[in-house]
């Protein structure tokens, strides 16, 4: 099978689970039975199957592997797929968290189950599609089709103000969007082309760098999401369904990061270390800033969500760190993030399918009646809070060492985060969790079922997993991360060597 | 042998642990009618046995949630009615079996390593975090530092598994106390056999997590979740310095291997290390760093406040964390990184103004305190401000010695303690005791070892190693060394004070406590006096056994590479030998004024120290509330926290970046797009539905026609 185009196969599989659907007309109980049991079997088929671009994944190569190329759109863009070491974990990490986010909306779903199912499987095409794209324009289409589905999933099956969350959300994307679609261009008519590979090896002329870093900053940034462009996170997460969150924030998030390896660093290496004070700004007062709201949320799915924009200003501090322990880290952070988030969101929607509220005021005292929740909960907290041996913490701990070789004023902020995230975390489990437990409402509220267990269960394995031994997750990393860092070192010394020259 | 002494314990926890949350789910589960069991997370050991509201024991538990925060509820009396979880006696038989087979072999290692011949040398285990040069592994150091903290660790861990059989037999969730228990020695057990810097922040930190797990262990008193998580945070911020202090060695080592640092130490001679905009001395900027991490976790001065919350979990957890083990992890820190200490003057010299200033400061609170865990939780504080003098002016060898003679008596102190609050029905309160010697004759005669120790009386444990702590300070070099040896001794006159204080209250004088109490009163069961004999043997002997290999003249075979060691004519350890008369005596002169103002407070006229707290009435409240600590960061720190959150959320996310941004748009388009969406199908989704057909077939056309071209 060496020659199958696996790239395209795991990223168009959903789409074989919607047809299916569509081809379902009855709209009876069994029938949406079906629906379901459809879309899980095509997500846990499609994770099964990106496993073995896994196995074929040969670590000690840098460069794009299985890559597949076809013509598309005339003659300048083309269908170009493959993976690196800095794409390929992400394939996973989508195909990982769709069969827990199809399980967690068995019950939670009521109405409208057939086009909610389509909705994810459609996204999914759409992220994986994201991850795996070489080409601009391609990797485009992805990055900005991807929004429809987010959009609808949140519009249609949200909370109360989900409207205006959703325009919010749709808002702040698409302006960043139309700036890439720009920049995009302008590469191809300084470049000649498209394909990412060829674009990776081509240098453009300083000044132009920085505009086009401006451009795919201005839709990564909010993609990210980087403070000040933070404020939609919130919204849509608590207005979106369980499952919506944990996309949002196990692999949406994601993309903007991803985007930065991909693009901004690589090709425009000049601009990206003018700007670097700039993101490590911005990083540190995320940071800081988005841990102290964090603490005073009343709303728990509104706290974990600001937690996640600080735990990506690790990442875009470790990334613009420019050395290989920051940008292993970041990746690290993303990947570890994409499981840990996306679990605590999965245990906010445990409770909100029983209470129906995220108030944290409302809960209290829950281990005394839901004592494996309890577990599972403690353990998703403190890898939020990013106590060692647990995921949370490599990324976190590289992250932190790769900025304090780049400055220490920023390790030195950063690392007041690891205080701070203690204390929001620290301090909801307690609300939430422990004291006694006196609210009527809760006095016959359930332990987890096996469903839900069946889905927490491998995410706790892994959340410990991969914090006592990363190296799965590093090695894969290291040969492309290496490469990175290296032709960024190379291109600025580069330019170092010709300003000296000039004068 | 070493990989059995660190992962039996680790079996423990997993073992009590998978036990612990199968019988909380299926009690839940019982009283829910709902089938829950059938998988298990087994991974941690976190369940909870419900306690006290299951079933039909409301009533009962409001009664015990009222329970006075001061009071350590363990569990007497009040609990009879409670059903045990199912599987506590093996929960407690395997965890306490394994620490006694890991506690035999530490003593094992002990006497092959540290008496033997061998070098030091590393087990592996497996790789940890690999990227770029830095590459660290999950391995044991094996040397002398090493196993005297093994010993340390497992043989009062074990002692306290024992006791707790006993202490908690009341409890309904001792499988989740004794996974807990076991989870808290296996951190530590990394944190000591660790051979990098990073192995020892994961240790560093597990001990945190299994200290705030069994400080909120009575999660239903709010109280007590209150001082978990100060206890966790307040760590956390010593953690800060720690981390940047590892991040420092490792740009100058390139490594943060043990190995490769004491390899290369002497580089550090004149290196700058640019931290926060200025050049500092190397060594003297990491150190610094570093040993805020040990403040932390020592409870220093500044970073104290936790210490005397952390008394808020059961008592046998105080003994072994919160006295015994844990909070000496600061002072092994500074001793492991000794050769780096060595190389910063400036870092020793506020290493020992720091540690002077706790031993002072905590002995003056521990003055007045009424709680009789309080009083041996200031004491701890400050004789780990005696072990910091020690390490500031370069006495390792005697620090680590104090370490080791301190776990025992304190260990006993804090288990004494808990026997005498197990008898008199959870009191705590030394105003609501006394009279006890004739009640519980075992427990006073332990305590009463456990305070000679303490206070320094000859020839026990604690008069050889505090007594060569103060003589360091007296000869050691550094600017604050006078300063030093001025506060150890008069914090020696208080801490016999509060020492003989604590124990006049309790057994002398005539009973306070109710009647009702005093009828039940009753001597331990053997299962809890057992550990105290054993601790009191180590409190007696450990300083007559030991005191020549630890700082005599066995020093250097003892120790070997383990620690930094002065050498020469002139070195410290020579030079304690050295010192004038009245150095020599000063410490038990002072542990005779002490003693002689509490027997005349306290056994001669009562009614003294209640006029003279009458009379300073001011100094009085100001070390009751224990210097005004907890109210001055509370202002400064939890308070200013919240209301800047409060503002950048409301003002900034909300006023600010909304206001201006997308709310402004979006009440636009909202606006108008409602208008559009009424002219056609009336539903959002409906029109959103569309769009994205129409994209999927844009693109899926796109595909086919350039596929087709």
């Amino acid at each position: 099978m060496s020659d199958m185009p696996l790239l395209s196969i795991v990223t168009f599989l959903p789409l074989a689970g919607v047809f299916l659907i569509l081809w379902n007309r009855a709209n009876d109980e069994v029938a949406i039975r079906n629906i379901r049991m459809v879309a899980l079997v095509t997500t846990v088929f499609t994770f099964l199957v990106s496993l073995f671009v896994w196995g074929r994944f040969d670590p000690s190569n840098p460069g794009f592997q299985m890559v597949e190329e076809a013509a598309w759109m005339g003659d300048f863009v083309g269908y170009r797929m493959g993976v690196d070491g800095i794409s390929m974990l992400f394939v996973i990490l989508t195909t990982f968290l769709m069969p827990f986010c199809i399980l967690a909306s068995w019950n939670s779903v009521e109405y409208r189950v057939k086009e909610y199912m389509i909705a994810f499987l459609v996204l999914e095409t759409l992220m994986i599609g994201v991850f795996c794209a070489l080409d601009s324009v391609l990797f485009y289409v992805f990055f900005e089709a991807g929004l429809i589905p987010m959009y609808i999933i949140i519009g249609v099956w949200g909370g109360k103000r989900r409207i205006y969350a959703s325009y919010k959300f749709f808002l702040y994307t698409l302006l960043g969007s139309v700036l890439m679609m720009v920049a995009i261009m302008a590469m191809y008519f300084d470049a000649g082309t498209t394909d990412i590979a060829v674009l990776l090896q081509h240098s453009f002329p300083a000044e132009m760098q920085t505009w086009l870093w401006i451009a795919f900053f201005a839709s990564f940034a909010v993609k990210m999401p980087m403070w000040p462009v933070h404020t939609w996170l919130p919204d849509a997460h608590v207005e979106a369904p369980t499952a919506g969150s944990v996309i949002l924030a196990g692999i949406l998030l994601k993309m903007g990061g991803y985007g930065f390896l991909r693009f901004s660093v690589p090709m425009f290496p000049l601009a990206s270390a003018d700007f670097a004070p700039f993101i490590f700004a911005l990083s540190v007062v995320a940071i800081i800033y988005t841990s102290l709201v964090a603490l005073m949320q009343q709303d728990i799915k509104k706290l974990i969500a600001y937690s996640s924009v600080a735990h990506m200003g690790f990442v875009t501090m470790g990334i613009f760190s420019m050395n290989v322990q920051g940008i292993q880290g970041a990746l690290f952070q993303m990947i570890s993030h994409g499981i840990v988030s996306g679990a605590l969101f999965l245990c906010v929607g445990v409770v909100y399918d029983r209470m129906h509220t995220r108030e944290i005021s409302a809960y209290g005292g829950l281990v005394n009646r839901m004592p494996a929740y309890a577990v599972a909960f403690l353990i998703f907290t403190m890898a939020n809070v990013g106590l060692p041996g647990t995921s949370g913490f490599v990324g976190e701990f590289l992250t932190l060492m790769g900025a304090f070789q780049a400055n220490t004023w920023v390790a030195f902020f950063a690392a007041t985060g690891v205080i701070l995230s203690a204390g929001y975390a620290l301090w909801l489990f307690r609300r939430v969790v422990f004291g006694v437990l006196d609210k009527d409402s809760l006095k016959s509220i359930l332990d987890l079922s096996l469903r839900e267990k069946v889905i927490l269960a491998p995410l706790v394995v892994l959340t410990i997993f991969y914090g006592v031994y990363p190296a799965p997750i590093l090695d894969a990393t290291a040969a492309s991360v290496d490469l990175l860092v290296k032709n960024y070192q190379a291109a600025i010394d580069l330019a170092s060597q010709t300003a000296q020259v000039v004068p | 042998m070493y990989s059995l002494i660190v992962f039996l314990p680790l079996v423990g926890f997993l073992i009590a642990g998978a036990i612990s949350l199968k019988g909380a789910m299926d009690k839940t589960a019982a009283a829910g009618g709902h089938d829950g069991h059938g998988h298990d997370h087994g991974d941690h050991g976190h369940g909870h046995a419900g306690h006290g509201h299951a079933g039909g024991h409301d009533a009962h538990g409001a009664a015990h949630g009222t329970h006075a925060a001061a009071h350590d509820d363990h569990g007497h009396g009040h609990d009879d009615h409670h059903e045990e979880a199912p599987g506590s006696r093996p929960a407690e038989l395997v965890t306490t079996g394994l620490m006694a087979v890991t506690a035999l072999l530490s003593w094992v290692a002990f006497f092959s390593v540290a008496f033997g011949e061998g070098e030091a040398f590393t087990v592996p285990v497996l790789s940890w975090i690999h990227s770029g040069a830095l590459a660290t592994e999950w391995a044991f150091r094996i040397d002398t530092l090493t196993v005297v903290m093994l010993v340390v660790v497992n043989t009062v861990s074990f002692l306290v598994h024992l006791y707790s059989m006993g202490y908690m037999s009341h409890d309904p969730a001792r499988p989740r106390f004794f996974a807990y228990l076991s989870l808290f020695t296996f951190a530590m057990l990394t944190l000591v056999t660790s051979d990098n810097l990073l192995q020892m922040f994961f240790g560093w930190e597990g001990v945190g997590l299994a200290s705030y797990l069994l400080i909120g262990f009575w999660y239903q008193k709010p109280s007590a979740n209150a001082a978990a998580m100060k206890a966790f945070v307040v760590n956390r911020v010593g953690d800060f310095g720690f981390l940047l202090g590892l991040f420092g060695v490792y740009v100058l080592f390139n490594s943060i291997s043990f190995d490769a640092i004491f390899a290369n130490v002497g580089s550090l001679e004149g290196a700058q290390l640019t931290f926060l905009g200025s050049s500092w001395d190397a060594a003297t900027i990491v150190c610094l760093l570093l040993f805020m991490g040990a403040m932390g976790k020592s409870a220093q001065f500044l970073l104290h406040t936790w210490l005397p919350d952390a008394m808020e979990g059961p008592t046998p957890v105080s003994a072994l964390i919160h006295a015994a083990t844990m909070v000496t992890a600061g002072v092994f820190m500074v001793a492991r990184m000794s050769p780096v200490f060595e190389m910063s003057h400036t870092a020793l010299t506020v290493v020992t103004f720091i540690g002077a200033t706790t031993a002072f400061f905590a002995a003056t609170v521990g003055l007045v305190q009424n709680d009789i865990k309080r009083v041996i939780a200031y004491s701890t504080c400050s004789q780990l401000g005696y072990m910091f003098v020690a390490l500031g002016v370069g006495a390792y060898p005697i620090a680590v010695f104090h370490l080791f003679t301190h776990a025992f008596f304190k260990a006993l102190l804090f288990l004494g303690a808990g026997s005498v609050i197990h008898a008199v029905s959870g009191e705590q309160d030394m105003r609501k005791m006394g009279g006890l010697r004739t009640v519980i004759p075992v427990t006073f005669w332990m305590m009463t070892i456990g305070t000679l120790a303490l206070t320094g009386f000859p020839f026990t444990a604690g008069f050889y190693s505090k007594d060569g702590i103060i003589e360091a300070a007296f000869v050691g070099e550094n600017a604050f060394a006078g300063y030093a040896f001025g506060m150890l001794v008069i914090a020696a006159v208080f801490t016999s004070f509060y020492s003989w204080r604590l124990a006049f209250l309790t057994f002398f004088g005539k009973p306070r406590a109710s009647a009702e109490v005093m009828k039940h009163a009753h001597e331990s069961p053997q299962v809890m006096l057992i550990p105290l004999y054993v601790l009191a043997v180590g409190a007696l002997f450990a300083g007559v056994a030991f005191s020549g290999a630890f700082m005599g003249e066995g020093v250097e075979e003892f120790w070997k590479q383990s620690l930094y060691l002065p050498h020469g004519e002139h070195s410290i350890l020579e030079a304690i030998h050295h010192v004038s008369f009245w150095v020599k005596i000063s410490p038990f002169i002072a542990m005779l004024i002490g003693f002689a103002v509490a027997v005349y407070f306290y056994i001669v006229n009562p009614e003294a120290p209640k006029q003279l707290a009458a009379r300073h009435d001011a100094l009085y409240q100001f070390l009751l509330n224990k210097w005004y600590f907890d109210e001055l960061y509370d202002i400064l720190f939890v308070r200013s926290a919240k209301w800047i959150g409060t503002k950048l959320w409301k003002v900034g996310d909300g006023r600010i970046i909304d206001g201006l941004g997308p709310d402004g748009i979006a009440a636009r388009v909202q606006d108008v797009t409602t208008r559009v969406v009424r002219l056609q199908t009336g539903y959002l989704y409906h029109y959103a539905f569309a769009m994205l057909i129409g994209v999927a077939l844009l693109v899926t056309w796109a595909m086919f026609y350039a596929g087709g071209m």
